[in-house]
Order: structure tokens, then sequence, then C-alpha cells
């Protein structure tokens, strides 16, 4: 069978599984609605949770970006994970001993203000419209690359399976659908990993390949990673596992960047909701241990898989004439996301250092001498020949290690299964901000139940249609706002949730003052510098780093504003002092 | 819970706990993977550099056992001070 139609098979068994699911847990209440009524079991929910927080960009982007980036890639691995340490022992316990839905909810009720929970839903919306966009996207141009239909045909149909069992089961269906999401996408993430593992090291666990020896062709008997730093020399490149390397990034711009994305991971607040749908405080920290494990599955695949891609593509494209190269080089090609200009007129692929020319292929239609493809783009003077596009090394992995045409497809229906569980996370954060924080919290605390439940659902579709239109229609500016997204998440939410739990005697005035100041300096960072050209002043920390400085200043303002005003009211302090004991969190869930 | 020393005690414990987690979760990762990576890559460990391990593999196990290790130990001390969940 063809790759097409084994496609069409592995996506239409998994999209009426996820279907299916959704109705079976279609739901009534708004508990369930929101939080899966409280009784998702720990193990589940940490499955959900790695669903939910591993997106198109971890499926498909990371291991490429981690081959071009050696070492430095490493921001990601540690960035991506290490939040989840600071989630389960500062955060999860204790928002689930406070039981209520939103993250929104917590802000507003410990710091006794509607201003607060005001500040805190507007972040959580533009967290998760900035996220949502870019899995809509991916689902488009899985589609497109995978199923031959239009990117934009592509994004509509992600957006109408989406909205089917986002609005029908809530976070309840969101949740068992996610579940699984993630058992495919994991299969689908590790098959061409042990498969390429295999060929290349003799092994089939990547994680051990990745420290072993090479098995096959000139460098047998060699270790991987010396291989790879011996060719990146040659060609140019720093050492594969050199860190802060010239021309890289310096250790405190490594250091900074990991530290906003870890921070920014624990006050993501679709992550942080999935710890309200457990029945207890104890399943609320093994729930993100499990989390945490289902995740590192991946995680620590994914640096093999970006080795072994990049030792696979030097071997098989560097220094070879382009009319022996490879078939998938030229599907690639054809694509838009590979092209080689000649610029020696040897006919030899020269891959160096450097960009091949300014911007992405611009094709002319034309063809030349040796049947490449033309490009009108501006060449730039150094020796590199080709143009590589990092989304590539995943999706054409099972290509590059001649695997069956079914692993292709399973890789297709993992991409989407990755990009539709991020995407119905998000999707039912914005709505239960607008339905639940927003309009009921903030506009007409007399709602009732059912007029509650049927907003949440037009919300939804609300939402999908904007994500929708994002997908169809890419802001220029997608890749920069995702440093405001974790950004934004590392200096509103992180300290103010932490403080709020672990010093009573943090107060309203702080929690506003702090955010404000947190978000502003980090908004005007990074707008300075994406979207005016401005310079790194701030000790050379790039955009994506800054939330950690954003961080540590709304920490201190938060503290020192609530030392120099008067302490919380007795009620909310007894309040943190009965979120602290882990007794009752069942009984406790009420509004 | 039960009165006001034993609540303080359970705090307390839970602090500890947690700080003593802290210092692990940051010594491996920002200790070991980013601040002395450099001098950590002149030991071997396999075919692994040990400072480009610590980056790439060994913080993440490392993070997986921590969070496990709160847990059991957490509920440890819930029984203990008697404030876990009936």
């Amino acid at each position: 069978m063809s790759i097409l139609d084994w496609t069409y098979i592995m996506v239409g068994v998994t999209f009426t599984l996820y279907l299916s699911i959704a109705w079976i847990s279609m739901v009534k209440t708004t508990k369930g609605f929101y939080v899966a009524g409280g009784g998702v079991s720990p193990l589940a929910n940490g499955m959900a949770t790695a669903a939910d927080w591993m997106s198109a960009a971890s499926f498909i982007s990371m291991a490429g970006l981690i081959s071009f980036m050696g070492y430095t890639g490493s921001i990601y691995l540690l960035g991506w994970t290490g939040g989840y340490v600071l989630l389960a022992l500062l955060l999860a316990p204790y928002l689930r001993k406070f039981g209520k839905f939103t993250v929104p909810d917590f802000v507003g009720d410990r710091y006794y203000s509607n201003t607060a929970r005001f500040i805190a839903l507007i972040c959580a919306i533009f967290i998760s419209f900035t996220y949502v966009a870019g899995q809509m996207r991916g689902v488009g141009i899985v589609f497109s690359r995978f199923l031959e239909v239009d990117v934009n045909t592509g994004v509509l149909i992600g957006m109408a399976i989406v909205f089917l069992y986002a609005s029908l089961g809530g976070m309840k269906g969101i949740t068992y659908t996610q579940v699984a999401q993630y058992s495919v996408l994991i299969i689908a993430y590790l098959v061409p990993a042990i498969a390429i593992s295999l060929k290349i090291t003799g092994t089939p666990i990547p994680q051990l390949g990745f420290g072993g020896v090479i098995a096959e062709g000139v460098d047998n008997g060699k270790y991987l990673l010396e291989t790879l730093n011996r060719l990146n020399v040659e060609l140019g490149f720093a050492e594969y596992t050199k860190p802060f390397a010239e021309g890289g990034k310096s250790m405190l711009d490594v250091f900074c960047i990991t530290l906003a994305l870890m921070v920014g991971t624990a006050g993501l607040p679709h992550v942080i909701v999935r710890f309200y749908t457990v029945p207890n405080v104890r399943g609320a920290r093994l729930s993100a241990g499990y989390a945490l494990l289902f995740i590192a599955v991946l995680y620590t695949t994914a640096p093999a898989v970006a080795s072994f891609s990049r030792y696979n593509m030097i071997n098989s494209i560097s220094n070879v004439s382009y009319d022996k190269s490879p078939a998938w080089f030229k599907n690639w090609e054809q694509t838009g996301l590979m092209a080689w200009v000649d610029k020696n007129h040897d006919s030899i692929i020269n891959y160096r250092s450097g960009k091949p020319f300014i911007g992405k292929p611009q094709f002319t239609g034309e063809t030349g001498s040796y049947g490449q493809l033309i490009v009108s783009n501006t060449l730039t003077d150094n020796d590199n020949e080709i143009y590589i596009d990092r989304d590539i090394m995943v999706l054409a992995n099972p290509e590059i290690a001649n695997l069956p045409n079914w692993v292709i497809a399973l890789v297709a229906a993992g991409g989407l299964a990755a990009a539709l569980s991020t995407a119905s996370g998000l999707l039912l954060v914005i709505s239960s901000s607008i339905s639940h924080d927003f309009y009921y919290r903030l506009i007409n605390r007399n709602a009732s139940e059912k007029q509650r439940l049927l907003l949440g659902r037009i919300m939804i579709g609300f939402a999908v249609c904007v994500a929708g239109y994002f997908g169809i229609h890419p802001p220029g500016f997608v890749a920069q706002v995702v440093a405001f997204a974790f950004g934004l998440a590392a200096s509103s939410f992180f300290p103010i949730l932490f403080l709020g739990i672990f010093s009573k005697r943090t107060n309203r005035e702080g929690a506003i003052c702090g955010m404000s100041a947190g978000i502003l300096f980090t908004i005007i960072y990074i707008i300075n510098i994406k979207f005016f050209g401005g310079t790194t002043w701030c000790l050379g920390i790039s955009a994506e780093g800054i939330g950690s400085v954003g961080m540590l200043l709304n920490l201190v303002v938060t503290i020192v504003v609530s030392l120099l005003t008067t302490p919380p009211p007795q009620e909310v302090q007894d309040m943190v002092d009965n979120i602290r004991f882990p007794r009752g969190a069942g009984a406790h869930f009420n509004n | 819970m039960a009165d006001n020393t034993s609540a303080a005690q359970y705090w307390k414990a839970n602090i500890r706990l947690v700080i003593g987690c802290l210092i692990v979760w940051f010594v491996v990762s920002y200790g070991c993977g980013i601040l002395f990576a450099e001098s950590l890559n002149s030991i071997r460990l396999g075919g692994y550099k040990l400072g480009f391990w610590f980056a790439q593999q060994g913080s993440i196990y490392t993070f997986v056992f921590l969070i496990f290790f709160y847990a059991i130990r957490m509920n440890q001390l819930d029984r203990k001070f008697n404030v876990e969940e009936k």
C-alpha cells in the first residue's frame, strides 16, 4: 500500500477513536466541563498532561532544532522538563487543595481582588491564543504534506475535530482523548527512533545508542558523538557537544533561557489546570511524577534522534554529487524545505556552516543543469550550498532510514495527535477564562449551571474559530510570540502563585504591583528586540530568556510592596493555612 | 490539622524536604548541565562527555526521580502528622 493509503487509514482510525471517546464521556455539569469532575486517576492525568504539554513543536521541531544546535539544544530539554519539578513541589498539590476551576480563580481569591483576577485572566487568554495558533498551523502542515490536501483545508478539518470533542466532553472528554493521543504520539515517535538506533548503532534503545559506538560504514567502532564532533569541525561548525562555542549563546544566556522556560512551564495555565482534575492532593503529587515520566520518554529520545539524524544527514548528502543524492533529498526539495545552489560549480553538495542565501528558498520554476530547482534568493559569500528547514529532521527520518510506508503514516498520525491534544487543552483554558472567570465571576454571579455550561461550549467554538483564523492566516510573528508565551507565564503567574502559597504576608497590593512590573518589563524588552530590532541591553540576555529576569523583578516587587502595606485579611490567611494541609481536598469542591 | 505545634512542624518538615529536592534540582541541571558543563566535559561516561550527558540526559532522569521521591516522602509525612486525606 502507498504512503497515502496508509496515512488515510492511520488518521481515520485515530480520529474515530478520539471522537468515540468524547461521545462516551459527554458531560452535563460545569464541574465536569472545567475539571472533569475532579475524578481522574493520577496515572491517566499524568498521561493526559504529557499529551497536553507536548505540542507540535515538541513532536516535529525539537529534535531538528537540537540536531543543528548541539549542546545548546539542552535549553529545550532542560527547560521543558525541569519546570515539572517546580510544579510538583511548589504549586500542584496546593492548587489542588484550593480546589477551584482555573488559575485566575486562585489569583482572584488569594489576593481578594478582581483587579488581580482580571490581569490573570488576560494573561491566561493571551498565552493560550499565542500557543494555539501554532498548533492549528501544525495540523494544517501535517495534512498538506501527508494527505495532499491544501493547508487551509487541513486547518478546517482540525478545527472541526477539536471543536466536536472539546465541546461535547469538556475537560472530561479532552482528558480521555489526550490519554489516547499520548499513546499514538509516543508510539509514532519511538518506532522510527528505535529503527534508526538499530541501524546506526546496533542497539534498539536510542538513549544507549546516543552514547554508543557506530556499527556501520567507515566510522564503524567509533563513538557516535565523537564522530559527530569530528564531522562538525571538518565542516566548519563548533563541536557537537561543546558548550558556549564561539558565535553561539553565552553561559548566562543559556542559563536564563533555561530558567525562563522552566518557570514558564510551571506557570502555564493549561498545564496547571490539569492538576485540578485528580481526586486529591496525594493524586496531584503523584500525577506530576507520572506526567514527567511520560514526557521524559520522548524528551530523552529526542536528543538521540537529533544526533542520529545529523549523522545520517551529513553522511548521505554532504560531499555527494547532486545526481547521486538520495530520493528523499529531492522529495523535500519539492516542498521548499530543502534547496541546493551550486556556488562553486562542481556539481557536488557542499554543506558548511552559515546560511547559503538570504531568507527561505524562492524557486524560479526552472531547473538547473543537474535537475536541481533554481532559487532566486541573494546568495551569501560563504561556502555553504544547502538550505535545510529544521522541521524536516523528524518528518524525514523514516524516509532517510528507509522504513516501511506504514511508519511514515504513523509519524503523520503522531504529529496530528501532538498538535490536537495541545490545542484542545488550550481551547478549554480560553473557554473557561471567558465563561467562568470573566462572565460568571466578574459579570453575572447569578448565572445558572445550564447557562454557564452553554456559554462554555459557545466559547470553545469562538476560540476554535480565532485559532483557525490564525492557522490559516498565520501572523508573520508566530515564531516571535512564542517567546512571549513563556516570558509572560514566567513573569506573571509563577511568582505570585508561589508566594501566595508559601508566604501568608503577601497581599493584594504586592501581587498587583509585582505582576504588573514583571509583565511590563518582559513585554517591553521582547517587543523592543523582536519588533524594533533593539539590542539585548540587559547583560546580553535574549528575548527568550528575559522572562527569568521579569520573574525575579515580580518576586522582589511583590515582597517589598507587601511588606510596606497592610497584611492580608484574616480569612485569606486562614485559607492559605487550609491549602497547606491535604486533609479535606475532596470535600472542598464547591463554588 | 491536629493542633498548632504539630501543624507548624508538618509545614517545617515539608519546607525542609522541598529545599533539599530543589538543591539537587539546581545542582544537576544548572550546575552540572550548564555552569560546570565545560569542565565536566573532560570526564567521559561511555561515549558521552559528562557535562553534555547531564544537560541532555542525566538531568531529566533526576527530575523524574525527584518528583516521585517527594511524592512518597510527603505521603509518609502526611500520615505521620495525621493530615492525610481519608
